[in-house]
């Protein structure tokens, strides 16, 4: 008789795992609707709803079982980051390219659930932003005070996208005075001041990180993931900040606005976690976080795009085979020898 | 006592459901209609049988030879009569027959005359045989003959001799209502085994959710004065497992390369081997019953002392199995398997029967693919990279698989239990580890099957040599002879003496000549001819390059192949008979 053991399994599926990142993600969700409005929570509808048709459609050309895999809840936390990283009134079709593109060519055509070597979200975004860079850097200005029907008509397109309902993003702002300034600009004037910046960050921004953390935070607890990626991303997002702040603090931004703007708690917490394309070993999780977190700054600070994390992670992607390889731990038995 | 524990890392936590059997005391089963005795309950060699059908046997009287030095004889159960010897399927996953004594019960349960040994005595050589023809052997699971690992390892001192009554998998209580019940005879055991080993100290692991066990045992301990401690562990899956409970209690790490455990230093023991022992040394009984639960899906699970050679199904008819019970699950939950036909036999290392059925042990959900979590390298005891190791099976790559050291893996299901994607992972890493020794074998086979086809060239050309070279000889010996008959007639004619005078020498000069030349001629030139044959042979049953490849290589290589013919590349290569080929 065939019948494997062990006989008993624990209860957890592959949809279990991916629910409880898309609840993770809810803290960061509503901070981020309070700041922009309901637009955020019509795109992550868009964005659902054109990953699971994506998914179903190529599902079933490959002749894959489309209940066991729609149902597995990785196109949805795919289509949920697609919405968080992208600008909240980029027009649906935006929306919609970025996670068709994700779904179809960065998950399925590479073979599917669990072989994809590349984060799928990031893949949009960095598809996205090489190709619409304008669209993709309008985000909504502060301050800005839309209902759910104007911001729907924006993003539906049936309102025109005027110049006014848009502004920069901190690290977009930070980036352009100082490359116009050419160190005549002082960061703390800046922060001081501009209407974009709060605090730390930008207004309302410290909240939305702070709710990616507190939902990254529940996702170490529950055991989904572990601290090695996330901490080596913030540790050395941290030093190279701090490092280059102290050095002087006139030219760059602290270690908080760097770990409080842009993607970086949305990364370090659900993008560059991800397991299909990250690094499994424990040194090499160190060594792909602390990589993300570095790369992440560089691009930010002396690249060309106003936020790198996307591009950090898929660099990161890139290497993370060889890293596992380099990385393997000794087997049980086997500490001293090697 | 105070003592310093150490962490494995990995295990797992599957509900112990232990409650339901062990709150009864151990019960005595009753006699089956009949005996099915498999002779080979033990890693080693098979014992022989020395009964026939029809023979009458006695309780605890010898029916199976120890066949070797690890190997342990087996004894009838019960008096009777041999009914037959003959081929049966065995308690084992493989579902294949093995040779059984049947033995059909007299009812009177006659014991044969039973003669203890004074182990302090005698000499150990002495102990170990008796042990062995007791058929001592490890009851934990593997079921290692016990004298065999009693034997002290040349070299390395024993410093630990550690009894494992840990008991890590879900169901299983058989160990903890032994210790529980007979508590002073385990620990007699122990002390046995302590005099034969010498170790600087003993060790007793306990899982701590058996406090009842943890005391009886102390109790004992103390009672005999002896100096063991009684260490409660922790409960995690498998803290039962040989490597992972030393690990616990003396921190050494054995590697999954290492033959034994006492090339560390350290042996162990399973509570109920202890406990046979002593009653084979103190009482002269042979290991003919055991202790074994029998629990599930049944109305009264509870442990029973059982004959060996019971079938299945009459036992779990003992515990009154619910109606949708579709199958017997030997062992534990976490490495046990479904026994293939329910009348198969309890056996030595049989320690728990689970009737099964789909509300306890539901059908697994559907394989989904890896998404490379690593849950199942942090469940990992033995810290695999199980999902690396996974993949490579999978692709049919076993060399990398070795090279994520699969033959570490202890099997110990925890991967399994944790992955996300019901991923049977052990079940991908037995094949693996299979396909492996298949392929050792083969390459062994075909060694040696090359060995002994070139030694019979060899022997061939020899003998074509040998032929020849006698042939030669013949010959010369012909030329010699002919030589000498014309001399001879040339001296007796006496005509033109001075011609053949002349001649004469010549002849005799040239005759040994010409016996050494042609003959050395010949023979060497048979060995060159037979040396070249003998070469065109062997690479024409090992063609360069490709001797390593595995089927799927070779297939692959064949489809480029007629790719590339059907491409017009290369010409496909004439088939030209052997007889046309061009010399
Ligand atoms: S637990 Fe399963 S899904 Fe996760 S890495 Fe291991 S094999 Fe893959
Ligand atoms: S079965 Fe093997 S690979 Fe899986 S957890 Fe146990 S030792 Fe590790």
């Amino acid at each position: 008789m065939f019948a494997p053991a062990p006989f008993l399994l624990k209860d957890v599926s592959v949809s279990q795992v991916m629910i409880q990142v898309c609840v993770a993600l809810i803290p960061g969700i509503a901070a981020y609707a309070s700041l922009v409005g309901p637009a955020i929570l019509v795109q992550l509808v868009i964005a659902t709803l054109a990953a699971l048709l994506a998914e179903a459609i190529m599902l079933k050309l490959r002749g894959k079982p489309l209940a066991l895999f729609l149902t597995d809840g990785s196109a949805i936390v795919t289509a949920w980051l697609i919405a968080l990283t992208f600008p909240p009134l980029a027009p649906w079709w935006l929306v919609v390219t970025g996670t068709v593109f994700a779904v179809v060519v960065a998950k399925h055509l590479y073979g599917g659930l669990g072989q994809n070597p590349f984060n799928p979200a990031m893949v949009a975004f960095a598809v996205c932003i090489v190709a619409f860079p304008a669209l993709m850097s309008q985000w909504p200005s502060v301050g800005l005070q839309l209902g759910l029907i104007d911001q729907m008509n924006i993003i539906l397109g049936w309102a025109p996208r005027v110049d006014t309902l848009t502004g920069a993003t901190p690290l977009d702002a930070m980036k352009t005075a100082l490359k116009l300034g050419e160190g005549s600009f002082d960061v703390s004037t800046l922060l001081a001041n501009q209407d974009i910046y709060g605090n730390f960050a930008g207004r309302g921004w410290e909240w939305v990180a702070a709710g990616y953390l507190l939902g990254g935070l529940w996702l170490w607890h529950r055991k989904l993931i572990t601290w090695h990626v996330p901490l080596a991303f913030v540790a050395s997002l941290s030093l190279i900040s701090g490092a280059l702040w102290l050095y002087n603090p006139s030219q760059f931004a602290s270690p908080l606005f760097h770990l409080l703007s842009g993607g970086a708690m949305l990364g370090a917490f659900f993008i560059a976690t991800d397991p299909v394309s990250g690094c499994t070993t424990p040194r090499g999780k160190l060594i792909f976080g602390a990589g993300c977190g570095l790369l992440a700054y560089i691009i930010r600070v002396f690249g060309g795009y106003p936020d790198g994390v996307a591009f950090a992670v898929l660099l990161m992607n890139l290497s993370a085979p060889v890293i596992d390889l380099l990385t393997q731990p000794p087997v049980f038995g086997m500490k001293d020898k090697a | 006592m105070l003592m310093n524990l150490f962490k494995f890392k990995g295990g797992v936590k599957p509900p112990s459901n232990k409650l339901q059997s062990n709150h009864l005391p151990i019960a005595q089963a009753p006699m089956p209609s009949r005996l099915v005795v498999p002779l080979h309950q033990s890693i080693g060699g098979t014992p022989r049988p020395i009964v026939a059908a029809g023979d009458h046997v006695l309780k605890g009287q010898m029916i199976g030879e120890a066949d070797g030095w690890i190997s342990a004889a087996v004894h009838a159960p019960t008096s009777g009569t041999v009914v037959e010897v003959a081929m049966h399927v065995r308690p084992h996953p493989s579902g294949l027959d093995s040779l059984c004594v049947v033995i059909e019960p007299d009812g009177k349960d006659e014991w044969i005359a039973r003669t203890p040994i004074d182990h302090k005595a005698a000499a150990p050589a002495d102990v170990f045989h008796h042990l062995q023809q007791c058929g001592i052997v490890g009851l934990g699971g593997a079921g290692f003959p016990a004298h065999g690992k009693l034997t002290p390892s040349t070299g390395v001192p024993m410093d630990e001799l550690i009894i494992n009554g840990a008991e890590c998998e879900p169901f299983i209580t058989c160990d903890d209502l032994l210790m529980r019940e007979r508590a002073d005879e385990v620990v007699r055991g122990i002390a046995v085994f302590r005099d034969l080993l010498q170790p600087k100290k003993v060790l007793i692991g306990i899982e701590d959710n058996k406090p009842e066990a943890i005391a009886a045992m102390r109790a004992a301990v103390d009672a005999q004065k002896e100096p063991f401690s009684v260490v409660a562990v922790p409960t995690l899956y498998p803290a039962g497992g040989a490597k992972q409970l030393i690990r616990v209690l003396t921190g050494k790490e054995v590697p999954g390369s290492m033959r034994s455990t006492a090339d560390m230093g350290v042996q162990v023991f399973n509570v109920g081997t202890a406990y046979s022992a002593w009653r084979a040394v103190a009482h002269g009984e042979p290991l003919i019953s055991r202790i074994l639960t029998i629990t599930g899906n049944v109305h009264a699970p509870r442990n029973y002392e059982v004959l060996i050679g019971t079938p299945m199904d009459e036992l779990l008819a003992l515990a009154q199995p619910h109606p949708d019970t579709d199958g017997i699950l030997m062992g534990g939950p976490m490495m046990g398997f479904l026994v293939p036909n329910p009348q198969v036999p309890v056996v030595k290392t049989t320690n728990c029967l689970i009737a099964h059925d789909d509300r306890l042990f539901p059908p697994k959900a559907p394989e989904m693919p890896c998404i490379r979590c690593g849950a199942c390298a942090r469940a990992c005891p033995h810290e695999l990279q199980p999902f690396e190791m996974y993949w490579f099976s999978r692709a049919k790559n076993f060399g990398k698989t070795q090279e994520y050291n699969i033959f570490d893996c202890i099997e110990c299901g925890c991967c399994s239990y944790v992955c996300p994607s019901r991923i049977p992972l052990v079940q991908y890493f037995r094949f693996a580890k299979s396909e492996i020794w298949a392929r050792e074998r083969e390459k062994n086979a075909s060694d040696q099957a090359k060995t002994r086809f070139e030694f019979k060239q060899y022997r061939e050309e020899r003998e074509k040599a040998d032929k020849a070279e006698k042939l030669a000889k013949a010959a010369a010996a012909q030329a010699a002879k002919k030589a000498a008959e014309a001399a001879a007639a040339a001296a007796e004619s006496g005509a033109a003496p001075a011609a053949d005078t002349a001649a004469s020498p010549a002849v005799t000069a040239d005759a040994p000549a010409a016996t050494v030349n042609p003959e050395k001629e010949a023979k060497r030139a048979t060995i060159e001819a037979a040396m070249a044959r003998a070469k065109a042979q062997r690479e024409a049953v090992q063609p360069k390059n490709t001797e390593n490849l595995s089927a799927d290589q070779q297939k692959a290589a064949a489809d480029i192949e007629a790719r590339r013919i059907a491409a017009h590349l290369i010409e496909p290569e004439p088939a030209t008979p052997a007889s046309e080929k061009p010399e």
